[in-house]
């Protein structure tokens, strides 16, 4: 059933975000440390033991990709309630600043990738995919 | 058209859901005519979604973009944390653990890393704008790190709330400048596999800048990117105030 799907993905991400508070009180900072991360491997940990059991079949999954693929309407829904004139009128300075984190991060991407092993690139979207996406 | 408001006031979701559709409808129009495809549907709905939440916020005065307006209040609740958290950690649906583990020391020290440079960059910036004390370069460095981290450490520093006020700023510059820049950038940083996106994640840390960006390159990296950055705005938080401050406050005095 779908709603078997659904209902693992948001134990997961109820017993992640509980992680993350929880290691948050204990490093005594007042923020969620990784809840989403947790949560993250937590269901693909249980979701590849539940599907090698045979327990997860198409119809659980369903659950699960339907807000896969809601991500990105998600996403644009977020940007469209983002207080994006603060952002633009918080002066120079904060523009600035925002920019250059952007840049100098962006910057160290290539030199963090060299770290270890060589990854591969994926392989490129077909058209049908892009629209998908 | 009181009906009709209130009609739409009450299914405040079934809005947004219509709405985002159209505008993604429209987005995949203008990618296939206007760009022959080269700049992704998605990527255009997110820059249209951010042009419409500046337009939202300029005319009701509100902070929530479009759903200042009260018919298109169900935005807040379909872009909010809990389904976009949800949404993205049904990403991690089918992906490689093996892929994480190759990439997890790169991954760890890309949130050290990625705090330490936005909060050094942040610092300068606030500097040469004349605010040279510790207590305001630090909070305004680590506004450059996440728009929690800034008031965070703004308030365990003891900055005024000018200051404070401008680091949450150039937080949410980040944020919307990382959603539009990231599908820009990607090329030339190589960031086209799980390991770059690991590494991008937590060189950023913000969780919605990444999010957005990375839903505007290509889909399949959400998962890696999203990883890492969840962890970044509580390292922010522990070293922000901490560690980093002080650190400052030994380099500029005061």
């Amino acid at each position: 059933m779908v709603i078997y799907g659904v209902a693992a993905l948001a134990l997961c991400m109820l017993v992640g975000t509980l992680v993350g508070e929880l290691l948050g009180v204990a490093v005594g900072v007042d923020a969620n440390v990784g809840g989403v991360g947790f949560a993250m491997i937590m269901l693909v940990l249980v979701t590849s033991w539940l599907r090698s059991k045979g327990k997860f079949p198409a119809a659980s999954e369903q659950g699960v990709l339907f807000w896969s693929a809601m991500y990105i309407p998600i996403v644009i829904a977020m940007a469209s309630t983002q207080n994006v004139v603060k952002a633009v009128t918080g002066g120079p300075m904060a523009i600035l600043a925002g920019l250059a984190a952007l840049v100098a991060g962006g910057a160290l991407v290539p030199v963090l990738t060299r770290i270890g092993k060589p990854a591969q690139p994926l392989a490129p979207l077909t058209a049908e995919e892009k629209q998908e996406a | 058209m009181d009906v009709f408001a209130s009609v739409f006031e009450d299914n405040g979701l079934l809005v947004a859901f219509a709405l985002i559709g159209a505008l993604m409808l429209f987005s995949g129009w203008l990618s296939k005519t206007l760009t022959r495809g080269r700049l992704q549907g998605s990527a255009i709905a997110i820059l249209l979604g951010l042009i419409l939440a500046y337009w939202g916020g300029a005319v009701t005065g509100g902070e929530d973009g479009l759903a200042d307006f009260a018919a298109l209040s169900g935005l807040s609740l379909m872009g909010g944390a809990m389904l976009r958290d949800f949404a993205i950690v049904s990403t991690a649906y089918g992906v490689d653990l093996r892929e994480i583990k190759r990439a997890g020391p790169a991954g760890a020290l890309s949130i050290l890393l990625g705090v330490l440079v936005s909060f050094a960059a942040g610092s300068v910036i606030a500097a040469a704008f004349g605010y040279t004390d510790a207590a305001s370069m630090a909070t305004i460095g680590a506004g450059a790190a996440t728009y929690i981290v800034g008031p965070v450490t703004g308030t365990a520093v003891g900055a005024s709330s000018e200051v404070i006020a401008l680091s949450v700023a150039a937080g949410l510059v980040k944020s919307v400048v990382v959603m539009v820049g990231t599908p820009l950038i990607a090329p030339l940083i190589g960031l086209n596999n799980p390991k770059a996106a690991m590494a991008f994640g937590g060189l950023m840390g913000t969780t919605s800048g990444v999010a957005g960006g990375l839903a505007a390159t290509d889909k399949r990296l959400v998962p890696y990117g999203a990883m890492t950055a969840t962890f970044y705005t509580g390292v922010g938080c522990l070293l922000g105030p901490s560690l980093l401050y002080v650190t400052l406050r030994a380099l500029v005095g005061g």
